[in-house]
């Protein structure tokens, strides 16, 4: 279970550039939901990732995580918890590493990191099984190192790394934005398939409409660093891309007439 | 020139190559596997230098003061690591003020001498010298190739392990590695104090090996050590941790091997130290020439053909993703 309260943070307080990232945002995920973030550039949605994760403090407000309040807990350490894929390809995977080493690495969110073997043979079927079920045959590929891979594949292997050791809650940064449109159907569709096998409780943010309403069992739309908008179960289920363009117009008015009400 | 006066010192050559092979593992660490070009190590070998010199004359066994000289080395390197880590000092910086701090450090270790003779003083080499098998022997040269290649399995060995995972995806990709909970600050720290105990080791084994601790002895190391690394790397390849660990040891006996031959030729000995910048510079910019470009592109796509021969075979035709295997990044092996 994820518990979001009232957390904000400014960037640059008390400059030209001061920038209010997120306004108090109030979220809290069930174990099992998988919630879509949407909105446009700037609304919040990676500062939202990046606090839960850890790579950014707030400045108010509080992240707790299966209870745990983690909001002062440092990145590395929350990350037995939390498992992230990041949009860039490159950036979830060590590529001098070859496939087998980068899921050792994956493995130590909850093993100790000591000296025995860093890959056992125990490892390697395990490992061998789960590439299996990306059906890339990567599970034939063990030895081969990563930078050689393509990004489809790296972000395959990453959200596999991501999601192998079961984390309390799963991170997703538009992690089919810089893929081609075939390969990012391809890892969109393993997500949706992990995360329902798993029961993983997961947060994505994403520019694509139609994969917002494809996967997960609720949408919030974010705005200027709040929630805006927030559709759940049978809601979400009968949506249109058309009604989510809807609501990004209706914003654009409102957006107005609120700074309008303000001055 | 004179090669009949080289050939007969080539024993020699190799012996202090082996000694300083223990320095290019440590640079390896650092320089490679972290990707931190660490001056530390100018100093820490001076450190081991030193402790190693003044606890043996003062009656510590041999292999005692080496023990010691490693874990002050690893402490230098520890604090260049806080200093980088937790004092968010560029690392280069970082290191440059613990070289420099070592200078003092290391002199009062020799109680203020420039020098710390162990002449007459029984060290590690001793019952092999008495034995005749030290100094310019083939049989001194193969016991300390002996013990370096102990030292090779050893760090590949643990470059292999959990916790040398670790350390080796920190220096590859950072952010990823924090994102599975590897402290990447702890696993720096931790490869900068292995890599200055070694270093340490090897100043230990100098100073025993040329009978002073000299505080002088560090100036340069870092160049001795890359250019170990890069030449030996250049010559043996990287490709796999075992290879590219035995590449920077034996790199370092080759470098000096070509200051045996240039001094053969007559170089004089003053230009030591500018020989082996030339080195390491001609050793970096050799790889960017364009004909060296185009042998190693060859290198490249034959083992990219290798590799996709490999996806081929491995991929089940029916998968929509076999339909494009890897080709993206396989310029004109798409049609494969």
């Amino acid at each position: 279970m994820l518990e979001i309260k009232n957390l904000a943070k400014t960037f640059f307080p008390g400059t030209v550039n001061e920038r209010k990232a997120l306004q108090g945002i109030n979220l809290t995920l069930q174990d099992g939901d998988f919630v879509t973030v949407i909105g446009s550039n700037g609304a919040g949605k990676s500062t939202l990732l990046n606090m839960i994760g850890g790579r950014l403090r707030p400045d108010v407000g509080s992240v707790s995580i299966g209870g745990r309040n983690v909001t002062k807990i440092a990145e590395h350490k929350r990350a037995r918890w939390v498992g992230r894929v990041f949009q860039d390809p490159m950036a979830g995977t060590a590529p001098h590493l070859s496939v087998e080493e980068n899921l050792a690495v994956a493995m130590g969110r909850t093993r100790m990191r000591n000296l025995l073997p860093g890959v056992s043979g125990k490892d390697r079927a395990f490992f061998k099984e789960q590439l299996a079920s990306l059906e890339l045959g990567l599970e034939n590929r063990l030895k081969a190192e990563v930078g050689l891979l393509s990004g489809g594949q790296r972000q395959a292997l990453s959200l596999l790394m991501a999601t192998m050791t079961q984390p309390e809650i799963l991170l997703l940064d538009e992690h089919t934005a810089a893929l081609d449109p075939q390969r990012a159907a391809l890892v969109s569709q393993l997500t949706g398939a992990i995360v329902d096998r798993d029961k993983l409780t997961t947060l994505m943010v994403t520019h694509n409409m139609e994969q917002a309403l494809q996967l997960g069992n609720r949408l919030i739309m974010m705005h200027e660093g709040r929630i805006i908008l927030e559709v759940d179960g049978e809601t979400k289920a009968g949506m249109t891309v058309k009604d989510l363009l809807g609501e990004f117009d209706k914003l654009k008015g409102g957006g107005v007439s609120d700074r309008t009400l303000l001055q | 020139m004179n090669f009949m006066n080289f050939g007969a010192q080539l024993p020699g050559a190799t012996e202090l190559g082996l000694i300083y092979a223990v320095a290019a593992l440590g640079v390896y660490l650092t320089f490679r596997v972290l990707d931190f070009p660490d001056l530390t190590v100018d100093g820490s070998f001076t450190t081991g230098a030193a402790t190693g010199a003044v606890l043996i004359s003062s009656g510590t066994p041999p292999v005692l003061a080496i023990i010691v000289a490693f874990l002050a080395g690893a402490v230098a390197g520890s604090i260049t690591g806080l200093l980088h880590t937790k004092g968010k000092i560029n690392g280069l910086l970082a290191s440059i003020l613990m070289m420099i701090a070592l200078y003092s450090i290391n002199l009062h270790i020799m109680d203020g001498k420039a020098n710390v003779p162990l002449l007459g003083i029984d060290t590690i080499f001793t019952p092999l010298e008495n034995a005749g098998f030290m100094r310019n022997s083939w049989v001194g040269s193969l016991i300390l190739a002996a013990w370096v290649l102990l030292l090779v399995v050893v760090l590949v060995a643990f470059l292999h392990t959990r916790l040398g995972l670790s350390l080796r995806a920190t220096g590859d990709n950072e952010q990823m590695s924090g994102s599975f909970r590897v402290s990447t600050d702890g696993q720096k720290i931790l490869g900068l104090a292995i890599s200055n105990g070694l270093v340490a080791v090897s100043g230990a084994l100098m100073a025993q090996y040329n009978g002073a601790a000299d505080i002088t002895s560090g100036i340069g190391l870092i160049v001795i050590g890359l250019a170990s690394v890069i030449v030996g790397q250049a010559l043996f390849g990287q490709r796999r941790v075992w290879q590219a660990v035995l590449a920077a040891a034996l790199g370092a006996v080759i470098y000096r091997w070509v200051l045996q031959i240039a001094m053969a030729v007559g170089l004089d000995p003053a230009d030591l130290k500018l020989a082996s910048a030339v080195i390491v510079v001609a050793a970096l910019l050799l790889p960017r020439l364009s004909f060296v470009k185009n042998l190693r592109a060859n290198r490249a796509r034959t083992r990219q053909e290798d590799a996709l021969a490999d996806l081929v075979d491995a991929t089940d035709e029916s998968h929509p993703a076999a339909a494009m295997p890897a080709g993206a990044e396989i310029k004109g092996q798409n049609n494969a």
